[in-house]
């Protein structure tokens, strides 16, 4: 099978709509063919990833968990706009430190996600075969 | 008055429907995304007078999800369900800017 | 609606509420499958259980053979040993017994 570059943009928060969890379904199924996938966190998007989200008092599942899985699925690219965080009033260190384990570095830990300005995502967009936005 | 407001104001005007019509004596709750309104961000101002006057609310639930908890806008209340219920009966008719 | 042991199943086997599993809902699923179960499933078992509440979903299976090679060495992380346990696929048979929703991307 052939290897295609897969990005995904979500611009949404986590639980007012149904699109973060089905994006999220989306991306562990791609990874499971074995894709080149890539993450990206722009306008609400932003607040799927942000550090301690607890959804007792909802009773929705709590999916921000499985941000941390994606690592093991060797999704390892997560792009969020500085832009959109900044707007926010939210920082990198507002956001769960997601990692992957490298393969080619004695399986050291590194840091998935990346903070980029609008016009570096814009390049980055440009180089995908595919798009899909939630 | 009571309004609530369910979505964030980054992403629909209901918010800013609902300022543009509101009377000196209601009040705002937010729920769901709308609670993306509370967090201290670009969109603050929008809110900042009314949350003085201790007029906008806030679902606890709904900002706990979110993980905005410590990033809340100056002099937003929080409410549970049961405080929700009080503002409804406080305040009579309720409008929803779905 | 089926059930195992008073525990609601969906048409696939899977326990419908989560909640609702124990060790001996396990063991009547894999009896109804011709599997007893070892020490060697359960390792296979708890660990897909502790993985679902770290990351609230039910591994892929190569996720899983990487994990538990990690986990308890490579002569246990390959899918030649998992597939003696479990040979309707450590994934979607694994997770069925240890209460899991069949993971996703699984078909």
């Amino acid at each position: 099978m052939s290897t295609k570059k897969f990005m995904y943009l979500n611009r949404r928060s986590s639980f007012g709509t149904v699109y973060a969890l089905e994006s999220l379904e989306v991306v562990l199924i791609a990874a499971a063919f074995e894709q080149d996938v890539s993450l990206a966190f722009i306008d609400d998007g932003v607040y799927q990833i942000v550090e301690g989200q607890n959804t007792d008092g909802i009773g929705m599942k709590n999916f921000s968990k499985t941000y941390h899985a994606l690592g093991d699925y060797e999704i390892n690219k997560l792009y969020v706009s500085a832009e959109s965080l900044e707007e926010r009033g939210l920082t990198e260190e507002d956001l769960m430190p997601l990692v992957y384990e490298d393969e080619d570095d004695d399986w050291e830990e590194k840091p998935s996600v990346k903070i980029v300005s609008n016009a570096e995502l814009s390049k980055i967009m440009s180089e995908q075969d595919v798009c899909l936005s939630f | 008055m009571l309004h609530t407001v369910n979505k964030s104001s980054f992403e629909r005007n209901s918010l800013q429907s609902c300022l543009n019509t509101i009377d000196d004596t209601s009040v705002i709750l937010l729920i769901e995304d709308g609670v993306i309104s509370a967090a201290k961000n670009n969109n603050s101002s929008m809110i900042a007078d009314l949350a003085t006057q201790g007029r906008v609310y806030a679902l606890k639930g709904d900002v706990e999800a979110r993980g905005i908890s410590s990033k809340l806008a100056d002099n937003i209340k929080l409410v549970d369900y049961a405080g929700f219920v009080d503002l409804v009966v406080e305040h009579g008719t309720a409008v929803s800017w779905v | 609606m089926a059930d195992i042991l008073g525990a609601e199943v969906d048409e696939e086997g899977f326990l419908v509420d989560l909640k609702d599993w124990t060790k001996e809902i396990a063991e009547q699923m894999a009896k109804d499958d011709d599997i007893e179960l070892t020490e060697e499933h359960w390792d296979v078992i708890d660990f897909l259980r502790e993985y679902f509440e770290e990351y609230q979903i039910a591994p892929a299976v190569r996720v899983l053979t990487k994990a538990i090679a990690k986990r308890m060495g490579k002569d246990k992380g390959n899918s030649k040993y998992l597939y003696s346990l479990f040979p309707y696929g450590p994934g979607k048979q694994g997770c069925r017994f240890a209460g899991l929703p069949k993971p996703t991307g699984c078909i």
